[in-house]
């Protein structure tokens, strides 16, 4: 329990759930052969950091930021140009953390201490706003981030593909740069997302859900708001630049597609309502179905949309083709956020009762 | 405070100016930096019209926050099917398009103009019922509920139209320049600023004028008040959420024609700048509403002039620097 920081899923179910996702990633390299197994499973274990410290914002303090891609960028854009500019070697590595995590936290505290100044209902927009405006600013300085192009780039030599560290005839299973990369996303997703945990049941984290519930209450209890709200926003950007790290590591490559899109802040805001609000596990379940269905059900979008197409169906074959996939999740997220405010999690935990959870205002 | 008679009028509340006069100080500051008047000219014109349209777009917006404090992050899906359904009107009737007779031009942007307000106004009643209704003063669930619908009207639009870019072409009569001495202003942005400044003075006469807008101003100030005295709220409220709506949508296809293009992504790239307008105006404050869209297109016209890598990052910085003067917004309407 010390691990969990006191914070037991407090279901069967869910539980029984955590451990079969935790040890199916873990497992991953070794249960699954082939490279897209592999490739989904680090990109859920990426995801369920970048959401969990998603979570720390929505669901702890129920301050909707649209910036959090923005930060997952930059931790993506210093490793990647880093590695680049300096080529494949753990120094350039350690310059894109040392310049990556302070810049995000730096950039984090000027939008939280200027947004919060002002009306707290502009912190939306604001991070909106400010979100575009980077996009815009990394395709335009191409000379830095390789425009639309992106970034790609070589790994140091422990982690890449052709090192390899036990050979075959050993166990059985060849152990080489790449399934070290993959533990290595693993472990450090997984560290971060138990520290997100001590911080939402430290007294820190208590804070936080006090103002989400009722700001003003929280003020007049001596509470600085802004501090709290401006340090949570600080620690989420740290956790979303570390996962952009990890994820460019893991695709040895870094743009605008990858790291910025605003799709990936829709893919993120799914996650989260998905797995439920305020529960930091949701972030697992959330990431974990989504990422699945993601990659999955598209292919079956696509025998579907072309099995319309032959029965010669109106309309249809253009709803079901797998690039409107984000159609059918926005519909899935309307009705969740609808039917389901407190997400997988919240309705294991509380099957009968619907409390909302993560409620503002 | 003087002695007032019983007779007198009341005293009138002061008039706040300084918003007014601001992007009046931006135009004439930039008459230097710009250097040659008649590029300054041509400059300035452009502004006033695309901060008509963008005014267009974001007048709904404001008066839907300010008088039911609802957050609607899928105002741009209304631009942009305002601009999808007038391509269902021009390209049938491209003959006329390219007629070279304003009648005949207007006789086809009218219609499709009015049809493109017609079904994003139906539109704004369905989002009203299906997405706002069950959600009212929760922000969280409004911002994600809205979100969204955004998303599935974006992608619907792309099933029925399919993702390329549609072109949009200008009627043959709007093409062109007024050309006085050395200055080149496109015709069609005079028509946009006509337009524009018809729909700005529509609305404050509706607003100022009439029993109706009386209820909205009282509404945007206090709610519950005007729910005690007995009217319908809520009914002023879908009624204005639709109103709303509907300029969105002839917004939308005054943007297309002014781009000459059609694309869904169009709702994105506007939907940030609304949001700036918004903010800058004050929530709630159509007058606000109004400086706030010029002086972002002037920002964006003379910064995309002088310097043009910044055209963006300059709305920003716009924004910062008047919160840090008001921190609510130029004009500050609503008590939240």
């Amino acid at each position: 329990m010390m691990i969990l920081s006191g914070d037991p899923p407090r279901s069967r179910v869910l539980t029984l759930v955590l451990i079969l996702i935790i040890l199916a990633l873990a497992a991953t390299p070794f249960l699954f052969p082939g490279a897209k197994a592999l490739n989904v499973a680090a990109k859920i274990c990426v995801f369920a950091a970048l959401v969990a410290s998603y979570d720390l914002l929505l669901g702890y303090t129920g301050s909707v930021s649209f910036a959090h891609t923005m930060f997952y960028g930059i931790g993506s854009y210093a490793i990647a140009i880093a590695l680049y500019g300096m080529g494949p070697n753990w120094a350039a590595v350690a310059t894109g953390i040392v310049t990556g995590l302070p810049l995000a936290a730096l950039l984090a505290l000027a939008i939280g201490l200027f947004s919060l100044r002002v009306a707290a209902i502009f912190f939306a927009m604001i991070t909106l706003a400010v979100a575009s405006a980077f996009q815009v600013l990394a395709s335009q300085l191409s000379w830095l981030t390789g425009g639309e192009d992106g970034r790609s780039f070589q790994l140091p030599e422990l982690l890449r593909p052709g090192t390899i560290l036990i050979s075959k005839n050993l166990f059985g299973f060849e152990i080489n740069g790449r399934i070290l990369t993959y533990y290595l996303v693993f472990a450090v997703s997984a560290l971060m997302i138990l520290a997100l945990l001590r911080v939402v049941n430290s007294p820190f984290g208590r804070v936080l859900q006090a103002i989400r519930e009722n700001r003003f209450r929280a003020e007049a209890l001596g509470f600085r708001t802004v501090f709290h709200l401006t340090y949570a926003n600080c620690i989420a950007a740290l956790v979303a630049a570390s996962a952009g790290i990890l994820n460019a590591l893991w695709l040895r490559y870094a743009g605008p597609d990858t790291s910025l899109s605003f799709s990936i802040m829709l893919d993120i805001l799914l996650m989260v309502v998905i797995g439920g609000m305020g529960t930091i596990y949701g972030a697992i379940i959330g990431a974990t179905i989504f990422i699945l269905a993601q990659n999955y059900l598209q292919a079956l979008m696509g025998a579907a949309s072309t099995a319309a197409g032959e029965a010669g169906l109106p309309l249809l074959p253009g709803l079901l083709h797998p690039d409107r996939w984000l159609l059918w999740l926005g519909l899935l997220f309307i009705a969740s956020v609808y039917f389901f405010p407190t997400g997988v999690v919240g309705r294991l935990r509380n099957p009968a009762g619907d409390k909302s959870g993560g409620r503002s205002h | 405070m003087t002695e007032l008679a019983a007779t007198d009028p009341l005293p009138k509340p002061k008039r706040d100016l300084a918003p007014i006069l601001l992007p009046v100080a931006l135009a004439l500051l930039m008459i230097p930096l710009i250097g040659s008047p008649s590029s300054w000219l041509t400059l300035t014109a452009a502004s006033l019209a695309m901060g008509m349209m963008i005014f267009i777009m974001a007048s709904g917006l404001t008066l839907v926050f300010g008088l039911m404090d609802v957050l609607n992050f899928g105002h741009g899906a209304f631009i942009a099917v305002g601009a999808y359904i007038a391509t269902l009107v021009l390209a049938p009737f491209a003959a006329s398009v390219q007629a070279d007779s304003l009648w005949m031009n207007l006789a086809v942007l009218g219609p499709a103009a009015l049809l493109s307000m017609a079904v994003s106004g139906a539109l704004g009643l369905v989002v009203e019922r299906v997405l706002i209704l069950p959600v009212y003063g929760q922000h969280l669930k409004q911002i994600l509920m809205t979100t969204g619908g955004l998303i599935v009207a974006e992608q619907t639009l792309y099933a029925l139209w399919g993702p390329q870019i549609i072109p949009m072409p200008l009627p043959t009569s709007l093409r062109g320049s007024f050309i006085i001495g050395d200055v080149a202003i496109a015709k069609y942005r005079v028509l946009a600023m006509l337009i524009g400044l018809a729909v700005f003075i529509a609305i404050q006469l509706v607003l100022n004028r009439t029993k109706l807008g009386l209820l909205i101003r009282a509404g945007v100030e206090n709610r519950e008040m005007v729910e005690a005295l007995g009217y319908r709220i809520r009914r002023l409220f879908l009624g204005v959420f639709m109103t709303g709506s509907a300029l969105a949508g002839l917004g939308g296809v005054m943007w297309a024609l002014y781009r000459e293009q059609v694309h869904a992504s169009m709702s994105d790239e506007l939907t940030v700048l609304i949001f700036i307008v918004v903010i800058i105006g004050g929530l709630g404050s159509i007058g606000g509403c109004f400086i706030g869209a010029i002086l972002v297109a002037m920002v964006a016209n003379y910064g995309g002039f002088l310097v043009p890598k910044l055209a963006l990052v300059s709305n920003i910085l716009l924004m910062v620097a008047i919160l840090m003067w008001r921190p609510r917004g130029l004009y500050a309407v609503t008590s939240r």
